[in-house]
This record gives C-alpha cells, structure tokens and sequence, in this order.
C-alpha cells in the first residue's frame, strides 16, 4: 500500500522518533521546576524554541508552543479578537479556511462580530486588492492560509502584508502556514504577518504539538488559563519531549525545503499530466499551486467510492481534507471555487513528500487508470 | 519607503583633536559587531560619517539596533538617486509621497540641497527650487518656511549619487565604547548593575563583567539569568565578556562566623578584592558597581565606605545619585528590565540576615576577616576558578552548560 496523503499527516522522521523516544525515558522533568530535571527540561525546551524560531527566521519568545494548529488557530484569532475588541469588531478571512479558522469566525459571529467572508476566484485564490477593499475603519484581524489544503492554492501573503502594514498598520494578520511550511519559502515576519500558526505532524514531526508565532508587541488575550507556561500565554506543562521532536522535524524540512520543492514539483507534474490525460476525471489544482498537492475531481462519482477502489489498487488518497472528509457534505472549498455539487462531491487528493519516488507515481498511474475502468460502467450523474 | 541605507552622525568631539581617527575606528568595529546578524548590510567610512547600506535589510530594525553605537549621534535613512536633476526630483517627490499621511492643512516646508559634487550642472539654489516647486504643487498642504520648518528634504549631491532624507533620529550619543578605558563590573542578577554597565559604556569605559554565584545553592538558571543579561549587554556593545566566579566557599565560611548582621560587608569586600584581581589579570583600570544611594543597607554611605576600602582600584558608581524610578526606566529602554525581574536566587539574595548593619565599623570588619586566616587563599583560587566567557550581539541561544555528564542534552536531538 502506498500512501499518498501527506497533507493530512506524515510518517513521523525516524531521527524525530529516536529523539522523542530518548526524551520521553530520561528527561521527564517539568520544565516549570527549579530542581536539576526541571532545569534540564527547560534547557530542552529553550533549545527547541530557538531551533523552531530560526527554522522561521523570527525571535525565540515570539513563539508560543500549542498542541497543534487548531489550537494556533483558536488562539491567533480568539485570542486576538477579544484582546483588541476595542479597536472594532470587525474580521475578515476567506470563504476557503481549514476548518479550526472557519468554525472559530464562526464562534465569533455567533458573539456577536461581523464577518466578511472573502470569496475566491475559479483558481481558489484571493487578491491583496480584494483583502484591502473590506478592511474597514473598525476591522482587527484579518486570517489567511498560506497553502490551501485542499488545492494547494497559494495566497499572496507576502503582498497582503506588505499592503495591510502600509494601508492599514493597526490591522492584525493571521497566517495559518501549516500546509506551507517546508514546501517553500516561509518567512512569517517578513511577510509582515503578526501570527503565523504551525503543525508538527505535517512536517514528519510528532501529532499534537505545534506553535504559534506572535509578533513582539502583539498580546492575546489566552484561551488556556492556568500556569505562567509560555510568558502566560498559553497555560499548561510544555511537552518536552513532542516539542523537540517538533524543533528537530522543523529544521529538517527548513534545510530539506529547496530540495523538497524539486523533487515534488517534478512527480506532481506528472501526476497532473496523467489526470489530464484521463477521461472523466477534472483536475481542480494548479501548477502555480503547491508542489505537494493534487486535487482533482471525478465528476459522478462519489469520492469515497473511488477512494475504496484506488486502495484496492493499492494507494491511499483523501476526499477532502481529513478533518472534514467523514462528513457527508461536499467540498467547501470546490464550491466557493465555483465547482458544481457533482464536482464538489467527487473531489479527491494527492499529496506528497520527498520520499516519494517516481516508482511511487507508476503505481499512481496504473491505479487511477484502473479505477476509471473498473467505476466507468457505474458513473451516474449526480 | 525602501530605503537603501543609513547615514550616521559622530558627536561633536569627532571634529577635532588627533584621537579622530581612533574613535572613529573603534565606532566602526562597534558597528560591525552589531550589523553581524544581518549579512545583507554593509558598511562604508566618509570624512566624520558612517553609511550602512541596507542590502535588503529592514531600516527600522537596523536603526534600532545602530542607535545603540556609542558616539554615534543621530541616524537618517537615506534614498539614493543617480546625480541627474530629473531623476532626483523624481525621487525627492515619491519620498514625499511617503510622507503624506504626515502632512496636516500648514505643515510647513524646505528643501535644503547640497551639492558637494561641484560639477553638477545646477547650483543649489536651483536645484532647492527644481525640487520644491513640484513638491509644493503637488502636495497643496504645504507651505514653506525657510527658518524653522515641520519637514526639511535634505538632498546631497555626490560624484557616485544624490542622497535623499528627511529624519533625523536621535541615537546614544556618548563616546566611542572603549575610548576610555576599561573597567570590571560587579554584575547581579538584579535592575541596577546592567544599568550601571550600560552607563559606563555610554561614557566610553569597556566593560567587562563579573559575576559570582554560589552553585549548589544556586540554579543553574541563575547563572543562565546572568549570560542573558551579558547577552543583552553585548547587544549595545557588540560583545562582551563575562567572567564567572564559583563564591560558594568564600559564602559558606561567613555564614560560620556567628557575625550575621556583617556577612554583607564581608561578602561584598571579598567580591571586591576578586574583582580587583580579575580587573589586573585583564588590565582594567576600574571597578564598577550599581550601588544606589541608600537603597539598601549595603548602599549606605558608611557602608560604602567600609566596603569601598577593600580595593584600591578606583571605585565607580554611576547610578549611585540616581533614583530607582530613573534606573527602572533606563533598565527598559536598554533591555534589561526583563531579564533582571527573573526570580531565581543568587548569591546576593542568598543569606540574607535579618538586619543588616547599615553602619559597620571598619576596625570590627578589618579584624573579622584577620582571624580567616584562609580567605586570601580562597580568593586566589576563586580567581583561579573563574570561568570566563564572551558573549556576542544577535546570539539567541545559550552555550550548553558541560555539567551534567549524566544527563547531558544531546546534539543531535536537536
């Protein structure tokens, strides 16, 4: 079986593995403590934020350590809207976000905060002009991915930040830069973001554990009450042992990113040419977009059925993204894209590591080839 | 604004005398330790300035951080322009087009240009009013004032480019790090002694640091506390050194005494005898304290001068007039609040005895430490203990601590 779904999770690194696993056994203290495990630990955990800080080339105590970037996004966008509810409340974001973005926009319109939910284009892609013409006099936040999930469209972050910082300097901007990092350049405080949100396990990194980035002078109101762990920030024992793990993970794909980029962008090419190449199926994703991600749709058919029969040939793909894949509703994402419901609900993914060979991309190939003959006689429209 | 590069301006003591030349070197290896982080950036020397050309580096963090020179007085972000009349109204007018969320109905307005490349076709007088005139009717707003105007464009003409700024922006001032010698301070973990460095750096003293701690008793992090501190210390100096002296023996020995209440003066004459050792290993000619004023009972003036007797060094005190407040303010703006609020005991907050003799008696003190027939001795082999390490500017992690063998961190974890 292989495995093609590396924008859900990643086989965590071997080296990342040996890390944890000799952390979890020796050096157990609680990095809060004063006595020799506890300094140990927190000599661990300091080393670990300034290998995470470099890997983004940002400060040390501009990072704040989270279980995952669900949480950085609860904690960027809550955290930010409550702190600074007095500058307005008004926010902005996409119609296309990973759902820990869009469920807490949700959250917060339910309290009582205007939303504009920016509409994509047919490509999945917002302009800076379109982010510029809704801020408004009361707007504070505004909450961008970097790379789709989905598509593996890319946001021009950087162009939006340079623009908010220039147009409109009080406004807050939030990157969700999980699907980014390591894929290409990632450079949160150059690009003028002030939170930029992280994840260790789409990296090769452990699951539950992840970061996000705050801009020195930007303060959050915490969503975790409890310890003085993170400058206050964030409450709770630090995970030593995942947050090395993460540390270790991140500079890997920092030093590995060029290279990554490379070689994935050469087997998603080919990927893109077969789906092409094949009637009936629609490829959604663009080659401007991520190198890592191949999103295409078959029309007629349901994704998970197709999903069922690619694994009988012995590759894993997603219909969606994981974390909404087990509902039954259809893309989100496709359908802001302007997708029909039978495109919508036939979408399925690709996604890629380095590990990835072009051996790897012949068994795709058979196995896409052979699912549309053995689904065609089923297709119906729906 | 883009801007592609810095101008910095010496204080007055630059234009004249022979030690010219001197200072002026010294600002720039200040200046070249501190733009060490920042490999796009580099540094070219004129007759009584220093540009930094920006090669893509952010102006507002290099400013912040080359405000911090010593000597140096002001800094102005520049933009450079090919010496041609059209291109340089051009650029004069987008600059100005930066600056209009500045511009209020009356702001008041000069252009001040000057051309030191006498070969450039246009006097100076023409070119202030080339390069006024479209300013002015492009931004209606303003109005000229020659004498003492909101907004003076400053434009410099040079043979290799025509320099375009407005800012000015105040820097450090003081004299040029080092220019005067150099001294050893008696660094805590506490609010006053960084001031007290940064200070004496300021008045053109080298610093070196000195450090005692009292390990077992203290954490590790104490000691961690405190290369922070050198480490925030090197950011206004570009590096420094920080000598640590193991004081766990010399501390024990005075709490055997049964003389609770002059432990301090004690403590504090032995501190000042090592440092005095230290200060002649490294050819210091001074030693500095962040002594206060009253503030506590070793800052009396009679303990001051029981302790101060210990050495024959010169004995600086620069914060020693000023008032807390001032000193927590100083402490922030240079960077140190921060890290001296950091809770952990050292050797100074270690033993403390109920009360404190704010008024020892010098012939009582002298014939305490008469009967510790070793104490020379361990202050010898204090010094010789002594761990010394240096500490540059933009370092963001610290050096990894040898002792723990057993459970020693592991490279390659990282």
């Amino acid at each position: 079986m292989k495995y093609f779904d590396y924008a859900a999770t990643t086989p965590p690194h071997p080296d990342v593995v040996r890390t944890m696993a000799e952390i979890m056994d020796a050096q157990y203290g609680n990095p809060s403590s004063i006595h020799g495990y506890g300094e140990r630990a927190h000599q661990l955990l300091r080393r670990a934020r300034s290998g995470c800080a470099a890997a983004i080339d940002v400060k040390p105590e501009e990072i704040v350590f989270t279980s995952g970037a669900t949480e950085s996004n609860n904690l960027a966008i809550k955290g930010a809207a409550l702190q600074y509810q007095s500058r307005g409340k008004h926010i902005i974001t996409t119609a296309t976000e990973h759902a820990s973005v869009y469920e807490s926009f949700v959250q917060l319109q339910q309290w009582g905060w205007e939303v504009t939910w920016l509409p994509v284009d047919s490509d999945g892609l917002v302009s800076a002009q379109q982010v510029m013409d809704a801020i408004r006099a009361d707007t504070v936040l505004v909450s961008l991915m970097h790379v789709n999930n989905e598509t593996g469209a890319i946001h021009p972050v950087a162009e939006i930040g340079a623009r908010l910082k220039k147009e409109a300097p009080k406004v807050l901007f939030h990157v969700d830069g999980v699907q980014g990092f390591g894929k290409m350049e990632a450079k949160p405080a150059a690009w003028g973001a002030d939170l930029y949100s992280l994840s260790a396990h789409k990296i090769r990194g452990p699951k539950g554990t992840g970061l996000l980035y705050v801009r020195s002078g930007v303060e959050l109101t915490p969503l975790l009450s409890g310890g003085s762990q993170e400058q206050g920030r964030r409450a709770g024992t630090e995970n030593v042992p995942l947050i090395v793990g993460m540390a270790k993970a991140m500079r890997i794909a920092a030093e590995r990113q060029a290279e990554f980029a490379r070689r994935t962008t050469i087997l998603r090419d080919r990927i893109m040419e077969v789906i092409e190449t094949i009637p009936g199926l629609v490829l959604n994703s663009r080659k401007e977009g991520a190198p890592h991600i191949v999103h295409f749709s078959y029309p007629g058919m349901k994704a998970e059925v197709a999903l069922h029969t690619l694994e009988q040939f012995g590759v894993t793909v997603s219909t969606q993204s994981a974390c909404s894949s087990r509902s039954a509703e259809p893309s989100r994402v496709l359908l802001s894209m302007g997708r029909d419901n039978a495109c919508a609900n036939g979408g399925l993914r690709i996604s890629l590591g380095d590990e990835h060979t072009e051996e790897d991309v012949d068994l795709l190939e058979q196995a896409l080839h052979q699912m549309v003959a053995q689904l065609r006689p089923l297709e119906r429209r729906m | 604004m883009k801007y592609d590069m810095l101008l910095l301006r010496f204080g007055e003591f630059m234009l004249k005398g022979k030690n010219r030349a001197r200072f002026e070197k010294t600002i720039i290896t200040q200046v070249r330790s501190l733009l060490k982080p920042y490999p796009g950036a580099s540094l070219r020397k004129e007759f009584g300035r220093l540009y930094v050309d920006l090669g893509g580096e952010s102006h507002t963090e290099l400013i912040a951080v080359l405000k911090r020179v010593f000597g140096v007085m002001s800094i102005s972000p520049v933009k450079v322009t090919p010496s041609e009349s059209a291109q340089i109204v051009e650029t004069a007018i987008a600059f100005m087009d930066e600056r209009e969320t500045e511009f209020n109905e009356g702001t008041t307005f000069k252009v001040n240009v000057r051309r030191v490349w006498k070969e450039f076709p246009h006097s100076s007088h023409e070119m202030n009013h080339l390069v006024g005139s479209p300013i002015l009717r492009k931004f209606q707003q303003l109005s000229v004032d020659v004498r003492q105007p909101d907004i003076e464009l400053r434009v410099e003409i040079r043979d290799q480019g025509t320099y375009i700024f407005n800012e000015v922006i105040p820097a450090v001032g003081g004299f040029p790090l080092g220019t005067n010698g150099k001294a050893m301070l008696l660094l805590s973990g506490g609010i006053d002694s960084p001031v007290a460095a940064w200070s004496s750096m300021r008045r053109g003293l080298e610093v070196e640091c000195v450090h005692f701690y009292s390990y077992p008793f203290t954490s590790q992090r104490a000691k961690e506390k405190v290369i922070d501190m050198a480490r925030a210390l090197a950011d206004h100096a570009g590096s420094i050194k920080l000598h640590l002296v193991p004081f766990t023996e010399i501390q024990t020995a005075f709490t055997q005494l049964g003389q609770d209440n002059l432990i301090i003066t004690l403590m504090r004459r032995s501190m000042l005898r090592i440092a005095t050792k230290l200060a002649e290993r490294e050819r210091a000619l001074a030693l500095i304290t962040g002594d206060s004023l009253g503030q506590v009972a070793s800052q009396t003036l009679p303990s001051m001068n029981v302790i101060g007797r210990a050495t024959d060094l010169p004995l600086l005190r620069p914060l020693v007039m000023m008032d807390k407040q001032e000193i927590i303010t100083l402490s922030k703006q240079i960077g140190t609040y921060d890290i001296s609020i950091l809770p952990y005991e050292d050797c100074c907050t270690l033993f403390v005895p109920k009360s404190p003799t704010t008024n020892p008696n010098l012939r009582i003190v002298d014939k305490i430490e008469a009967t510790m027939r070793q104490l020379p001795e361990w202050v010898e082999q204090a010094v010789e203990q002594t761990e010394t390490i240096t500490l540059h500017a933009g370092e963001n992690f610290m050096v990894i601590n040898q002792q723990d063998e057993a459970n020693e961190m592991k490279e390659e974890w990282f």
